[in-house]
C-alpha cells in the first residue's frame, strides 16, 4: 500500500497533529514499512472464517445499576493542565 | 409561502437521543442524575484514566429493550460495543462507546396522528451509547469550560428512516415518542434539560423523484416547537436556493431560537472518519429468551392498546379514551377509579372535567394531585347513587375534599348539608312553596304551557339549595300540577 502525502495529512488531521515537511517524509517512510510488515497477513486465506472480535470468551459482564460514588472534585481537577475550582479548561471550541 | 414550494417533497429523518432513567452511568458507578454541582459525578472511569475498565449497566440494557419492544423492533441477541473515535474536549477518552455495528433494536415504528390521519413512522434502529460531557462557552473569555458529569450517562439513540414528510409529522412524531418514553419510564422526556434531544436530517427533492436530495443536519433543537420551526425555516431556505439554481451544501447547521433561523456550524465536505472498531474492554452481551420474556411480562399495556380496550370493553367514546391515555399518570388514576368501583363514563367525565380544570388552574400534575383516586371514587358514587347532584359535587364537595382529604365524601356532604333530599315530604313542602309563589305560571301550565315545568324545577332547586332530588321533584310537580 502506497502512503501518499494526502493520507499522512488526513491521519495528522484526525490525530490533531501537525508535521513539518521533514517530519512528513520520515513518517511516510515509517508508515510504509509498518504497513508492509502487516500486509503479510493478507496472504492468509480467511474465506469462511468469522472475524474474531473479542479476545476472551467472556460474555454478559454486567453490573447492577447502583451509584458507587465519585472522586473528590479537587482531586479530579488537580491533574488537569488548566482548571479552576469547578471546571476543566480547554482552548475555546466555538468563537462567539 | 416560498415560491415554487409545491413542486418539492420534503424528506426528514430524525435522530433522538434519550437519556435513560438509570441511577448510575452506562459503564461506571457515578451518579447519572442531572444538575449536580459541576464535575462531581466523575470517577477515574469517566475521566478515562489509564488502566480503568468500564462495566456495563444491566438496567440500561433492559430499558433500551423495553423501548424496542414497545416500538415493535426486532431485538438483537448478540450485542457488542464499538469505539467511535474523534477528538473533542467533551469526550475524555477520545472515543465514544456506541453500539454502532449491532444496534440492540432494529426496525420498528412509532404511530403518529396528524391532519392526514394515522400513520406508522418507520424506525431504522435504537442503539445504546454514552453521552459526552458539557462544554460551556460563555463563562470564561479565553477558554471553554468542561463539566464531565454528563460524560458516560446512558443514552438510547432512536433513528427514523427518512420517512417524515412535513414539519407537522416531525412534531407529531416527537410528541408521540416523548409520551412513550415517559410512559415506559425509559426517559423523563425533558427537552429543556437536554434529557431528550433531537437532530433533524432534512432534504428536499422534486415530487416523483426517488433519489434523496443533499441533506442538511440541524442540531440544537431543544423543544418540540423548535424542531418544527427549524424544519420550516430550513425547507424554505432549500427551496429558495434550488429555485435560484444554486446547490444545497451538505453541512451541519444549528437552530437559533432567538430569530427562528438556522446557521452553518460546519461543512461536511470531508466525510467524518470515525474508525469504528469493537471495544476490547467490553465483552459482548447476549439477550436471552428468558430475559426478553421477563422484560415483556413486566411491561404495562401500551397507551394505544389501552385506548382500544377502553373503547371496546368500557364503551368509552374515542375522545375520552384518547385524552385519558395521553399520559401515564392519568391512565394510572383512571385505572384506580375503576378499581374502586367507579363506572367508566362518569370516571372519564370527572377526569376530563373537574379534575383536569383543577390541575390546569393550579398547575399541578396528576401525580402530585392531593385528592386520592379512592376519594374521588367516593364522590362519583355519591352522584351516581343520587345523593348529590353533579354540579354540587363538582363545585362544593370536590374542592372541600381536595383541601382536606381526611374525611369521606359522605361525611363532607353531610357536614356541609349538601345531601340531596329524596324524602317525599320535604320535597313536597318545597314544591308547594314554589307553586304558591307563582299562581300565574301555574294557571298557564294548566292551560297547556307544559314547558313551564323547567321553570318550576329551577325554582325548587333554588329553594332547596340544590338538594331536592330531581327525579322525585319532577314526579311531585307533575302530580300536583295535574290536580
Amino acid at each position: 500500500m502506497e502512503v501518499t502525502d494526502k493520507l499522512v495529512d488526513n491521519l495528522a488531521a484526525l490525530s490533531r497533529l501537525s508535521f513539518n515537511e521533514a517530519e512528513k517524509l520520515e513518517i511516510k517512510s515509517d508508515l510504509e514499512k509498518m504497513i508492509a510488515f502487516v500486509e503479510k497477513l493478507q496472504e492468509v486465506d480467511t474465506t469462511g472464517t468469522e472475524p474474531l472480535l473479542h479476545m476472551t470468551s467472556v460474555t454478559d459482564a454486567f453490573r447492577e445499576d447502583a451509584v458507587k460514588g465519585s472522586m473528590p472534585k479537587n482531586e479530579a481537577l488537580k491533574n488537569a493542565p488548566l482548571a479552576d475550582s469547578d471546571y476543566f479548561k480547554v482552548p475555546k471550541v466555538i468563537q462567539k | 409561502m416560498v415560491q415554487g414550494k409545491d413542486k418539492y417533497e420534503v424528506v426528514i429523518g430524525l435522530e433522538v437521543h434519550a437519556q435513560l432513567l438509570t441511577k448510575s452511568k452506562l459503564f461506571s458507578g457515578d451518579s447519572a442524575t442531572f444538575g449536580g454541582e459541576a464535575n462531581t459525578h466523575i470517577s477515574p472511569i469517566t475521566l478515562a484514566y489509564p488502566g480503568t475498565l468500564p462495566k456495563l449497566n444491566k438496567e440500561a440494557v433492559e430499558l433500551a429493550i423495553r423501548l424496542g419492544l414497545a416500538c415493535g423492533c426486532e431485538i438483537e441477541r448478540i450485542n457488542y460495543f464499538a469505539r467511535k473515535n474523534y477528538f473533542y474536549p467533551d469526550l475524555p477518552k477520545g472515543y465514544q462507546i456506541s453500539q454502532h455495528t449491532t444496534p440492540i433494536c432494529k426496525g420498528g415504528f412509532v404511530t403518529i396522528r396528524t391532519g392526514d390521519g394515522k400513520r406508522d413512522v418507520v424506525l431504522n434502529r435504537i442503539h445504546l451509547e454514552e453521552d459526552a460531557g458539557k462544554s460551556i462557552h460563555d463563562v470564561d473569555d479565553k477558554n471553554t469550560c468542561v463539566d464531565y458529569n454528563r460524560a458516560g450517562v446512558p443514552l438510547v439513540e432512536i433513528v427514523t428512516e427518512p420517512d417524515l414528510h412535513s414539519s407537522e409529522e416531525a412534531y407529531a412524531y416527537i410528541t408521540e415518542l416523548r409520551k412513550l418514553v415517559r410512559y415506559l419510564h425509559v426517559c423523563d422526556g425533558n427537552m429543556e434539560e437536554g434529557s431528550l434531544r433531537c437532530d433533524a436530517n432534512i432534504s428536499i427533492r422534486l415530487k416523483g423523484e426517488t433519489k434523496l436530495g443533499t441533506k442538511v443536519e440541524v442540531k440544537n433543537l431543544n423543544s418540540i416547537r423548535n424542531v418544527k420551526k427549524a424544519i420550516d425555516y430550513e425547507v424554505d431556505r432549500m427551496v429558495e436556493l434550488v429555485e435560484k439554481g444554486e446547490s444545497i451544501l451538505q453541512e451541519t447547521r444549528s437552530f437559533d431560537a432567538t430569530n427562528d433561523t438556522t446557521f452553518s456550524l460546519r461543512s461536511k465536505e470531508e466525510a467524518n472518519d470515525y474508525r469504528y472498531f469493537p471495544d476490547p474492554d467490553l465483552p459482548p452481551f447476549i439477550v436471552s429468551e428468558t430475559q426478553l420474556q421477563k422484560i415483556k411480562d413486566a411491561m404495562p399495556a401500551l397507551p394505544e392498546q389501552l385506548v382500544n380496550k377502553y373503547m371496546e370493553q368500557l364503551n368509552l367514546p374515542e375522545y375520552d379514551a384518547r385524552v385519558i391515555c395521553d399520559d401515564g399518570g392519568t391512565i394510572h388514576y383512571f385505572e384506580k377509579l375503576i378499581k374502586h368501583g367507579s363506572h367508566a363514563k362518569p370516571a372519564a367525565n370527572w377526569l376530563l372535567g373537574p379534575v383536569k380544570s383543577f390541575l390546569n388552574d393550579h398547575n399541578v400534575s396528576i401525580e402530585d394531585f392531593s385528592l386520592k383516586p379512592e376519594k374521588l371514587a367516593d364522590i362519583i358514587e355519591l352522584v351516581e347513587s343520587g345523593k348529590v347532584n353533579f354540579s354540587i359535587a363538582a363545585h362544593r364537595i370536590f374542592p372541600a375534599l381536595v383541601k382536606d382529604g381526611t374525611k369521606t365524601a359522605l361525611e363532607t356532604a353531610t357536614e356541609m348539608n349538601l345531601l340531596q333530599e329524596s324524602d317525599t315530604d320535604s320535597i313536597a313542602t318545597w314544591v308547594d312553596e314554589v307553586l304558591a309563589k307563582m299562581p300565574d305560571k301555574v294557571a298557564e301550565y294548566k292551560k297547556g304551557k307544559k314547558g313551564l315545568i323547567g321553570l318550576f324545577m329551577g325554582e325548587v332547586k333554588k329553594v332547596s339549595k340544590g338538594k331536592a332530588d330531581p327525579k322525585v321533584t319532577t314526579q311531585l310537580l307533575t302530580e300536583k300540577l295535574s290536580q
